[in-house]
């Protein structure tokens, strides 16, 4: 134990502003790695005075597992399965951003049914990723109801996703050019019963917390940060818009005809855990909005874009026809020629603009493939948002952040 | 919503400022990328931030490359910039030796490029001039190389049981 005032010279005098000791000594605390109040793996080193936080020194890599070198050695339409595990609360719209890119890198036509799918199921991944995110922030200002209510509505979404694709988590849904099949009409079903159902569930949850005396007064003024810093730390997502800052990709940079739609981009102003909380509850409520207009006006068409060369053809016709099974096989074997060429394309995920920058010399596999991974460019300002606060605020802070190892760590 | 500029002003602009500094710009998938002197690479991303007319204020992401065979130019930083008030991207790289892979931080001006850097660090051994706490931060510490560069191969080399001629690789 050294007083603070000692502490200080050592120290390079960026936490000035947490001068004021309450008795004078401070302790080195260890929050995580594996803590359950982190949600995921990673590790802060707290410097505290009591319950006052003066530093904290973050150690990340815990699940690092070497995707963007990964990525160097698969095929493209192998690199779908690295992307479902980036932000795993939200994979869908991880694999979608990726075909995204790959058919902008070929120059694709995607049909706007296959489109508007699309935006169907990034928006359901949008809202159980926001559901989670939201759920914890309850569970960590001590609401366990809230979140067990919500989970069996994120259940729902999985459902959904399964009927899909047949995966749950880790979906690895859609193809380069678009679905494996069309929505089934069990699918159709799931989703009506789902867009009757939630809308009830979820206005129970608002009640529970967003004026809720209690839950304001925990979540109030914990883990601020002004527009300025949030955009110096390169914010995105529900967390700059927490701040102020109305940028969203979908509108900025319509994609998959995101300009279709008419929503709102909610924004807050001080960048606390109650705005990002409200932030991302209006955006559930926005989302559902985009998934109702997108189902009243789908489109006739397919569900897939003709590409022979990337879309693998139908087992029936690669039994029967030599055209097919020569695609099939050059697909399979990764023998399927890409022009060379630069293209970023980005996405708005559940946690902001989730960046694929992908460079291709021609080969199988792209030449480099970098992730811009919102989590781990945003959750570098964590030290200074809960310097000077208490240790329950970290924690609110880190939640209601939404760090998610997966992305965290690549 | 259309951006506010084109990538021609915009390029105009930046020559009109920096001239000969700016080794080439073009744009593929039309995404400006602009390649600039090395050593001019601080004060050019400064002076985008502060322009009154582009406001190119936004750090987006920050990455390594590595070129093997480019003799002088092994490796190249690319930096993705964004102006949100104009909605304009812009792609900046600069190319280093591998004998000198050192590039000056711009911590100083986006406090954002700290991790950003320090993975490139981490995985490409470019050294950024100036940073606060330049040390591994996704690898462990000990680790003696740099592991995207190309001469890592993903897949043990002693191998025999697996012959990847047929796989086109």
């Amino acid at each position: 134990m050294s007083t603070w005032e000692e502490e200080k010279i050592h120290d390079d005098g960026i936490y000035e502003s947490s001068l004021d000791t309450i008795d004078g000594s401070i302790a080195t605390l260890n929050l995580g790695p594996t803590h359950p109040a982190t949600h995921g793996i990673f590790q802060n080193v707290l410097k505290v005075d009591g319950e006052k936080i003066l530093s904290s020194e973050q150690t990340i890599g815990y699940i690092h597992r070497a995707f963007e070198k990964l990525a160097e050695r698969r095929p493209y339409n192998q690199i779908t399965t690295i992307t479902d595990r980036l932000n795993y609360c939200s994979s869908p719209i991880n694999n979608m951003g990726w075909h995204m890119t790959v058919e902008k890198l070929i120059g694709a036509e995607i049909p706007k049914r296959a489109q508007y799918m699309r935006v169907i199921i990034m928006e359901l991944a949008r809202i159980s990723d926001h559901l989670v995110c939201n759920a914890v922030i309850g569970v960590d200002t001590g609401a366990l109801t809230g979140f067990t209510y919500l989970f069996q509505q994120r259940e729902k979404i999985y459902d959904l996703f399964e009927e899909v694709c047949g995966a749950r988590l880790t979906t690895n849904m859609g193809r380069i050019g678009g679905f494996e099949r069309d929505f089934s009409p069990a699918f159709n079903e799931k989703l009506k019963a789902f867009l009757r159902d939630f809308p009830a569930v979820f206005n129970e949850f608002d009640a529970l917390l967003s004026r809720n005396r209690i839950f304001m007064d925990r979540t109030r003024g914990a883990g601020p940060i002004s527009a300025e810093r949030a955009l110096e730390y390169s914010f995105v997502g529900p967390n700059l818009r927490a701040a102020g800052v109305d940028y969203d990709v979908r509108v900025m940079e319509p994609y998959c005809s995101y300009e279709d739609f008419d929503f709102e981009v909610p924004v807050g102003t001080t960048g606390d855990t109650y705005d990002r909380f409200q932030v991302r509850q209006e955006e559930i409520r926005q989302s559902l909005r985009i998934i109702e207009q997108a189902l009243a006006k789908m489109p006739e068409g397919s569900y897939k874009a003709d590409l022979p060369e990337f879309y693998l053809p139908p087992k029936e016709e690669v039994y029967n026809n030599m055209e097919a099974l020569i695609y099939h096989f050059k697909i399979v074997m990764g023998e399927t020629p890409i022009p060379a060429g630069e293209v970023y394309h980005s996405v708005e995920g559940g946690n902001g603009e989730l960046g694929f920058y992908l460079i291709s010399d021609g080969g199988r596999s792209p030449y480099r493939l970098q992730f811009r991974r919102p989590c781990f460019i945003y959750y570098q300002a964590y030290p200074e948002m809960i310097t000077g606060s208490s240790i329950s605020d970290a924690v609110l802070t880190l939640s209601s952040m939404n760090v998610i190892a997966g992305e965290l760590d690549a | 919503m259309a951006s506010k500029l084109t990538n021609e002003a915009v390029i105009e602009r930046i020559k009109g400022q920096f001239g000969s500094d700016i080794l080439s710009a073009e744009t593929p998938y039309d995404f400006l990328t602009i390649e600039v002197l090395a050593s001019k690479q601080h004060e050019i991303i400064e002076w985008l931030k502060k322009d009154e007319m582009l406001k190119i204020s936004f750090l987006t992401n920050l990455g390594g490359v590595h070129y093997p065979e480019q003799a002088g130019r092994e490796f190249a930083v690319v930096y993705h910039l964004q102006s949100m008030v104009n909605n304009f991207r812009l792609r900046l790289k600069i190319y280093v030796s591998k004998e000198n892979p050192e590039v000056d931080t711009i911590v100083d001006l986006y406090a954002g490029a700290n991790w950003m850097e320090r993975e490139t660090y981490d995985f490409f051994g470019i050294t950024f001039k100036g940073h606060p706490n330049l040390v591994r931060i996704l690898n462990e510490d000990s680790m003696d190389y740099f592991p995207m560069r190309k001469e890592y191969h993903l897949e043990d080399g002693t191998r025999e049981d697996k012959d990847d001629r047929f796989f086109g690789r």
